[in-house]
């Protein structure tokens, strides 16, 4: 499970590629990657909240577009920085869906280095796939 | 520009040589992209700080036919309504030298900045539904502003024709609080001054307002923050739903989703764009009413007294119904302005009468180091449908920045040139260094070179502060 930031795709903005041996370990990290984004240092963050992260879609590249979104909402409505703990993907059709479980603070800017705020995930390039040892996603975010 | 199999009229880029050669690859096929939208007339236009955006290059101007035309937030970016206010002081830089740093550390704590900030406006979620249908004006109505302000916003403060039924929730929930804030990023608030060398227009300068050698104006820049970003989101998603299923549109990116503008998501879409646009009014106009409050504690004078008008507000992620020539005749277009600037000529309407003998002033903010831009537009405009550049436009990725800037090592090298700067993150400081942008001075004489707008004065940075 890792994430590398890209720096040939978005000039402006921060591109990433996360990847996981499996579909849930490769969101879990690309909704790391995001945190980074806002908070480099994930050390700083305290479990003193905890969310239950619920979502659908048509498909999982649809399903990771909306988890991750979820977590801009979450920063922008209950100024809540957050870690995903642990996701469950049920690829049942017609709809895929996902619930997760995070962790995480109110932003407090005294004890969090942040770094810049994430306006949206773009559907630039935006891609999940499956690879020889897993699953990965290319996610292109709007600062 | 080569052509691709599709494009219903030309690409025309206005740049330089130089310019041109440092564009990306992805601007030209960006814009090619756009030129296959349908109802899209007489050319897909880029201008001279474009680079790569998403469906739509930063820097793109598309004018569509409304009754047969889509209407793409592709077209108009996620943070709707990002743009730039100017407003005067008759305060020289001897003026505030003494008290500059107080000044800017004090409009740093009084207008939030970084992630997830909140302003100081509480608002019920009803009250904010009402915000956006009203934009500036509200804000006046709360004694947030002067209503000469009003004038001298683009669409004076206010887009008709917004209706808070068309906005999520999800979206008024990331909004509700955030009026007034000025967000991160590119996003900043500057303490400019226009030097006597600077001045390329004097008789458009001081009918904009500046007369007076090293006089000290404030600019900024800042969007529609977390609730246009949320609107952009949802109809981007509305839209990949029925474009194909229902419209049978196909476009060669999905950030180019578009519905036909006569269509009820397209009304809808639209709709809600104008509410995002007067949150990002709204947000302006009380930023503008916090900083004048700064200066009037630190000078211990009136606003009015300190002559803090404002020059003027425009929108530079934006869609909107304008008149314009097709072929010599004048007809109503959806004209869509992605990272570019409305620069109407003089006589035109949609000016307010101070302005209809000087044609409008458009504001180019630069990075923190290289300066901005006042312009003014010109009747030549009419070749890109009155439509400028926005800014420098960036030439380093983010983390590149990153790695060859150092926060707190810029943030002295800045001091020692006399700039002082306040910021809420030393790491989003070095993604901004000068040196991560192209050549204003370059951008700007493009314009002037193209016949799209004129240079009237560039401003130079005395202080900052950032998200």
């Amino acid at each position: 499970m890792s994430y590398e930031f890209l720096d040939d795709i978005a000039t402006a903005d921060v591109a990433f590629k996360a990847s996981g041996s499996t579909l849930p370990e490769m969101f879990r990290c690309a909704a790391e990657a995001v945190l980074h984004v806002m908070l480099p240092d994930a050390g700083q963050l305290m479990a003193r909240r905890r969310r239950t992260i619920r979502v659908a879609a048509q498909d999982v590249e649809m399903l990771l577009f909306q988890f991750l979104q979820e977590l801009i909402f979450l920063k922008d409505a209950r100024k809540l920085l957050m870690r995903v703990k642990d996701v469950q993907i049920d690829e049942d059709r017609p709809r895929v869906t996902l619930q997760a479980r995070a962790e995480g603070e109110p932003i407090d800017p005294r004890r969090h280095q942040l770094n810049v705020d994430i306006k949206a995930v773009t559907l630039h390039q935006f891609c999940v796939r499956q690879i020889p040892d897993g699953w990965e996603a290319v996610v292109v975010l709007d600062i | 520009m080569r052509f691709s199999p599709g494009m219903r009229v030309p690409g025309r880029i206005i740049a330089s040589e130089s310019i041109l050669r440092a564009m990306e690859d992805a601007v030209f096929k960006q814009l090619a992209n756009v030129a296959k939208l349908p109802g899209i007339l007489q050319h897909a236009f880029c201008m001279p700080d474009g680079h790569w955006g998403y469906g739509f290059p930063i820097g793109g101007v598309a004018a569509m036919d409304p009754r047969e035309g889509v209407i793409s937030p592709g077209g108009i970016g996620f943070d709707i309504n990002c743009g730039m206010r100017l407003v005067l002081t008759n305060l020289t830089f001897d003026d505030i030298k003494p008290h500059l740093k107080r000044l800017v550390d004090r409009l740093f704590q009084r207008v939030p900045t970084g992630v997830g900030c909140s302003g100081f406006v509480r608002l019920s979620r009803r009250e904010f539904r009402k915000v956006v249908e009203q934009g500036g004006r509200w804000c006046v109505e709360q004694d947030y502003g002067w209503s000469e302000d009003l004038e001298r916003t683009e669409e004076s403060g206010c887009m008709t024709g917004a209706d808070s039924q068309d906005v999520s929730d999800k979206a008024v929930e990331r909004g509700v609080d955030q009026i007034g804030t000025l967000g991160s990023g590119n996003h900043y608030l500057e303490i400019q001054v226009v030097r006597p060398e600077n001045i390329f227009d004097p008789q458009l300068a001081a009918a904009f307002g500046i007369t007076i050698p090293n006089q000290v104006v404030v600019m900024f820049h800042c969007g529609s923050r977390g609730f246009g970003h949320q609107v952009a989101t949802d109809y981007l998603q509305t839209f990949l739903r029925v474009m194909q299923s229902k419209y049978g549109l196909e476009t060669s990116d999905r950030e180019l989703a578009c519905a036909p503008l006569r269509s009820s998501e397209g009304q809808a879409y639209f709709s809600a764009m104008k509410c995002a646009v007067n949150m990002a009014f709204a947000n302006r106009q009380v930023i503008l009413h916090r900083i004048r409050e700064v200066f009037e504690e630190i000078f211990g004078q009136k606003a009015a007294a300190l002559g803090m008008h404002q020059v003027y507000d425009v929108a530079h992620n934006i869609a909107k119904i304008e008149k314009h020539a097709v072929d010599g005749k004048p007809q109503d277009v959806l004209i869509h302005r992605k990272g570019a600037t409305r620069a109407f000529a003089p006589g035109m309407a949609g000016l307010p009468a101070v302005y209809q003998q000087t044609g409008q002033p458009v504001i180019i903010g630069g990075s923190m180091e290289t300066g901005s831009y006042l312009l003014a537009g010109v009747s030549e405009g009419q070749k890109t449908f009155y439509s400028t550049a926005h800014g420098s436009g960036r030439v380093m990725s983010r983390s590149a920045a990153r790695k060859k800037f150092h926060g707190r090592q810029l943030l002295q090298q800045l001091r020692d040139k006399g700039i002082y700067i306040n910021t809420a993150s030393f790491s989003g400081l070095a993604e901004e260094a000068g040196g991560a942008y192209k050549n204003i001075h370059d951008v700007t004489a493009a314009t002037e070179a193209a016949g799209i707008s004129k240079r009237v004065v560039s401003f130079v940075p005395v202080g900052n502060i950032k998200g």
